[in-house]
C-alpha cells in the first residue's frame, strides 16, 4: 500500500518526502560476485607471473610441511596445541606474500603459518604454542602483531594502527586475518565500521574454512557470503578461492594497493577448507563426514597449483624436487630448534606486568624467588 | 575539577603530538561533560576524534594507535558503558606489555566518569572500580581533588602503562583555589595524601568519598573525635605503606567507599591493613561502602550511598571504650 492508497492520505502527505541525512552510495560496486574467484584452470591463468608463481610454489611446499612438522612436535608433546592449516596454506602465504615490509599483519591464533611465511624465525612463531611465553618475537621489529587467541580482537587494533599510520602520513597497511566464526563476534564488526568511517588502509581476510571448532558455516551466519558483510559498512567484498593461490595473490594484491592509495579498507572472504581437526584436541569424525573431506582433497590448493605450472611447462620434476628438499630442510631446522628444551624464567612472571614493578609484585617476587632457592638447596 | 581535567589534556595535547583523544562526543560537543571541551577546535578533529558509537571499537583501535606509537586517551561516556570494550581491556590493554616481553607496552589512558550522587537513572552510577583493580597489568587511579585531577591526569597520559582514570562524577563541579594558570606539580602515581592529620582514627577513602568523609572528620570533633583521612588517589598501584603508617598511629580504621562492599576494594585494603597492623589495631578494621545491590534509582541513591552519619557510626563502633 502506497502513502497514497492509505485512508484519509491527502496531497500535502504526497508532497513533503522525508529530509535526507546524507547522500547514499550506490551498493552494486561493494557487492561480492556471486561464485569465488578463481585463476588457475581458467583463462585467467594465461596472465600468470611464472616467476612469482614459482616462489608460490616453494612457499606452499614449505608451508605444507611446516604444518605437518608443526603436528608432529604436538604429538611428540613439543607444542601444548597447534590449529593446522593444512588445506588453508595458500590464504596464509598469499597473505604474507602481498605485504610490503612496513606493512603489518593481525594473525589470529591459527596464522602461525602466515607469521612463518612474513619471515619470522618458525620457532619464535611457535612460542605461545609450545607455551614458554605468549609471544616469542618483538612485534614492531617484524610488523606482526601477537597471535591473537580472544577471537576478532585483533581487527580493531589493525584498523587503529593503520589509522595511526596514516595520520602521520606513513605508508603501511595493515592487514587483519580472522576465521568464519569471528565474523560473528561483535569486534568483526566494529572494526569493519570503524574501518570505513576513517577510510583507514586496512584488508580484512576471512578465511572461510567451513567450520567454528565444530559449528559449520550456515549455524554461523544467514548472509548471502560472509563478503556480503561488507556492503552494510560501505566495504566493498570480495569472495574469492582460497585455494587458489593465484586468485588469492591478485585479490589481496589488489585490496593492499587500493588501501595504499587511500581507496579504504576491502573485505575479503576466501572460501576455502580445514583439512584437519580444528585442534589435536578436537575430533572432527563428530561433526563432519568422509565424503566432504574428500571431495576438497580434490581440490587441494598445491596439486591445483602444480598442475597449472606442469600443464604450461613452468614447473617441472626437477622444481618439485627442489621445493620439496627445502621443505625438508626448513623442517629438519625446525624439528631441531624445538628440540632444544626452551630455557624459562620463573622471575619473568612479574618483570612485564608494569614498566614499574609494583610494591605487591616485589613482594610475590620475592616469595617466589626463596621457593626457588630453597628448592635449589633441597 | 571539570576544567582541571579539560586543561590537563589540553596541556598534553599540546606538549606531546601523540597524545590523541577519542571518544563519543569528545568533538564539537566535548564530551556530555564537557571534559573535552575545545580540544578539537584547538587540535583538530584527527587529535580529538569522534568515534563511531561502539565502546570495543573504540578501546581496540585505541589499542593500535598505541602500537604504532600515540598516546590514546580514550573517554567512555558513563562507567556502565564502558562494559563492552572489556574484552579489549582485559585481554589487550592489560596484558600486551606481559605478552610481548616488555615489547610493547600501551601508554592508552581511559578515562571513565564513575559513581553517583547526581541523580543519574541506572546505568549513569556504577562504581565499577573493583573490575578494574582485579585486572593485572591496569594502573588504576582517581582523583578528589581540583589538583589532582590536573596532576593525575598528566601523570596517567605520561605513563607508558595502561591507566583507568577514574572521575568521580559529582565532584566534576568542585571548584578550589587552583589556577589553571599555575597548574600543580604532578604527583607521581601511586602516592596516598593524608588529607587530614588526626590521632584517633584514620578513614581510608578516595574519590567521590574523600569530601564525605572530610565532612565527616569535621562532624566527629564534636564527639571528641580527631579523625586522620587519607587519600588513596590511587587503587594500583596501592600505597600501602602511607596507609599502614597512619593506621599504625591511630590504631583504628575504617575504609570507605561508594562501591559495593563484597569484594570491593575495601575488603582488599582492611585485609592489607590487618596483616600489616595487626599489633597495632585497637578494633577491627571497618567497612563503610555502597550496599551490595544494583545501583538505585535516583530517588533512592541517598539511602545507598555512604553519607556522614553512617561513617559516625562506624567509627563508634570501633569501641571506642576499651
Ligand atoms: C572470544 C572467543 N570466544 C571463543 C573462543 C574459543 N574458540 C577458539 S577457536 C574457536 C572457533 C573459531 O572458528 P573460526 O573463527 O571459524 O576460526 P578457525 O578456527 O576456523 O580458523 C572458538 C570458539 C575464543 N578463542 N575467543
Amino acid at each position: 500500500m502506497t502513502v497514497q492508497e492509505l485512508p484519509g492520505a491527502g496531497a500535502s502527505h504526497r508532497s513533503t518526502p522525508p529530509p535526507a541525512w546524507r547522500p547514499r552510495t550506490d551498493a552494486a560496486p561493494l557487492l561480492p560476485d556471486a561464485e569465488p574467484y578463481r585463476v588457475l584452470g581458467t583463462e585467467a591463468a594465461d596472465r600468470l607471473d611464472p616467476a612469482l608463481m614459482l616462489r608460490c610454489y616453494a612457499e606452499l611446499v614449505r608451508g605444507r610441511r611446516y604444518n605437518a612438522q608443526a603436528t608432529a612436535l604436538t604429538k611428540q608433546g613439543r607444542l601444548a596445541v597447534y590449529p593446522s592449516t593444512v588445506g588453508q596454506e595458500a590464504c596464509e602465504i598469499a597473505a604474507a606474500m602481498v605485504l610490503e615490509e612496513q606493512d603489518w599483519l593481525f594473525p589470529s591464533y591459527r596464522d602461525t603459518l602466515a607469521a612463518v611465511a612474513r619471515g619470522l624465525d618458525p620457532v619464535q612463531a611457535l612460542t605461545l604454542l609450545r607455551g614458554d611465553w605468549h609471544t616469542g618475537y618483538d612485534p614492531r621489529e617484524h610488523r606482526i602483531a601477537p597471535l591473537s587467541t580472544p577471537l576478532a580482537t585483533q581487527l580493531p587494533h589493525a584498523v587503529g594502527l593503520a589509522h595511526a599510520a596514516r595520520l602521520r602520513g606513513d605508508d603501511v597497511v595493515a592487514l587483519a586475518m580472522v576465521g568464519d566464526g569471528g565474523t560473528s563476534e561483535g569486534d568483526f564488526h566494529e572494526a569493519l565500521n570503524f574501518a570505513a568511517v576513517w577510510q583507514a588502509p586496512v584488508v580484512f581476510l576471512v578465511q572461510n574454512n567451513g567450520f567454528a571448532i565444530s559449528v559449520p558455516l550456515a549455524k554461523q551466519t544467514a548472509a548471502p557470503t560472509l563478503a556480503h558483510k561488507g556492503v552494510g559498512y560501505g566495504i566493498p567484498g570480495r569472495l574469492v578461492d582460497g585455494n587458489d593461490i593465484a586468485a588469492m595473490h591478485e585479490v589481496l594484491a589488489e585490496a593492499v594497493r587500493r588501501a595504499r592509495a587511500g581507496g579504504g579498507p576491502t573485505l575479503i572472504e576466501a572460501v576455502t577448507y580445514r583439512m584437519e581437526a580444528h585442534t589435536n584436541a578436537d575430533d572432527a569424525t563428530r561433526y563432519r563426514g568422509d565424503a566432504e573431506v574428500e571431495a576438497w582433497k580434490a581440490h587441494d590448493p598445491i596439486d591445483l597449483l602444480e598442475r597449472e605450472l606442469t600443464a604450461r611447462g613452468i614447473l617441472d620434476e626437477a622444481g618439485i624436487t627442489a621445493a620439496r628438499d627445502e621443505a625438508e630442510a626448513m623442517a629438519a631446522s625446525l624439528r631441531d630448534g624445538m628440540n632444544a628444551d626452551p630455557v624459562v624464567d620463573p622471575m619473568d612472571l612479574f618483570a612485564h606486568v608494569y614498566a614499574e614493578q609494583t610494591g605487591r609484585l616485589r613482594e610475590q617476587a620475592e616469595m617466589l624467588r626463596a621457593e626457588l632457592e630453597a628448592e635449589d638447596q633441597a | 575539577m571539570a576544567q582541571a581535567l579539560t586543561r590537563a589534556m589540553r596541556d598534553a595535547m599540546a606538549e606531546d603530538p601523540t597524545v590523541h583523544v577519542m571518544g563519543e562526543d569528545v568533538g564539537t560537543l566535548g564530551g556530555v561533560f564537557r571534559i573535552t571541551d575545545g580540544l578539537a577546535k584547538e587540535f583538530g578533529e584527527d587529535r580529538c576524534t569522534d568515534t563511531p558509537l561502539a565502546e570495543a571499537g573504540i578501546l581496540g583501535t585505541a589499542v593500535g594507535m598505541a602500537m604504532y606509537g600515540l598516546r590514546p586517551v580514550v573517554e567512555m561516556q558513563f562507567d556502565a558503558f564502558a562494559y563492552p570494550a572489556f574484552e579489549q581491556l582485559i585481554s589487550h590493554v592489560a596484558k600486551m606489555r606481559n605478552r610481548t616481553r616488555g615489547a610493547m607496552p600501551l601508554p592508552i589512558t581511559i578515562r571513565v566518569p564513575y559513581g553517583g550522587g547526581i541523580g543519574g537513572v541506572e546505568h549513569h552510577c556504577d562504581s565499577s572500580e573493583a573490575y578494574y583493580v582485579a585486572t593485572p597489568g591496569l594502573t588504576v587511579v582517581t582523583p578528589a581533588t581540583v589538583e589532582d585531577a590536573y596532576g593525575l591526569l598528566r601523570a596517567s597520559i605520561a605513563s607508558d602503562d595502561p591507566v583507568v582514570f577514574l572521575e568521580p562524577k559529582r565532584l566534576y563541579w568542585s571548584k578550589a583555589d587552583w589556577s589553571p594558570e599555575a597548574p600543580a606539580t604532578v604527583p607521581g602515581i601511586g602516592k596516598a595524601l593524608v588529607r587530614r592529620t588526626g590521632t584517633s582514627a584514620t578513614l581510608i577513602t578516595y574519590g567521590p568519598s574523600l569530601p564525605v568523609c572530610l565532612e565527616a572528620a569535621e562532624a566527629a570533633r564534636e564527639e571528641g573525635w580527631d579523625l586522620e583521612v587519607v587519600d588513596l588517589r590511587s587503587l594500583v598501584p596501592f600505597d600501602e605503606e602511607t596507609v599502614v603508617e597512619s593506621v599504625r598511629r591511630t590504631g583504628r580504621a575504617v575504609v570507605v567507599h561508594e562501591a559495593g562492599g563484597f569484594g570491593g576494594p575495601g575488603a582488599e585494603i582492611a585485609a592489607r591493613v590487618t596483616e600489616r597492623c595487626f599489633h597495632h589495631l585497637e578494633a577491627p578494621v571497618l567497612r563503610v561502602t555502597g550496599f551490595d545491590i544494583p545501583y538505585p534509582p535516583p530517588m533512592l541513591e541517598k539511602h545507598h550511598l555512604p553519607g556522614v552519619e553512617r561513617i559516625l557510626d562506624a567509627v563508634a563502633r570501633l569501641q571506642w571504650e576499651n
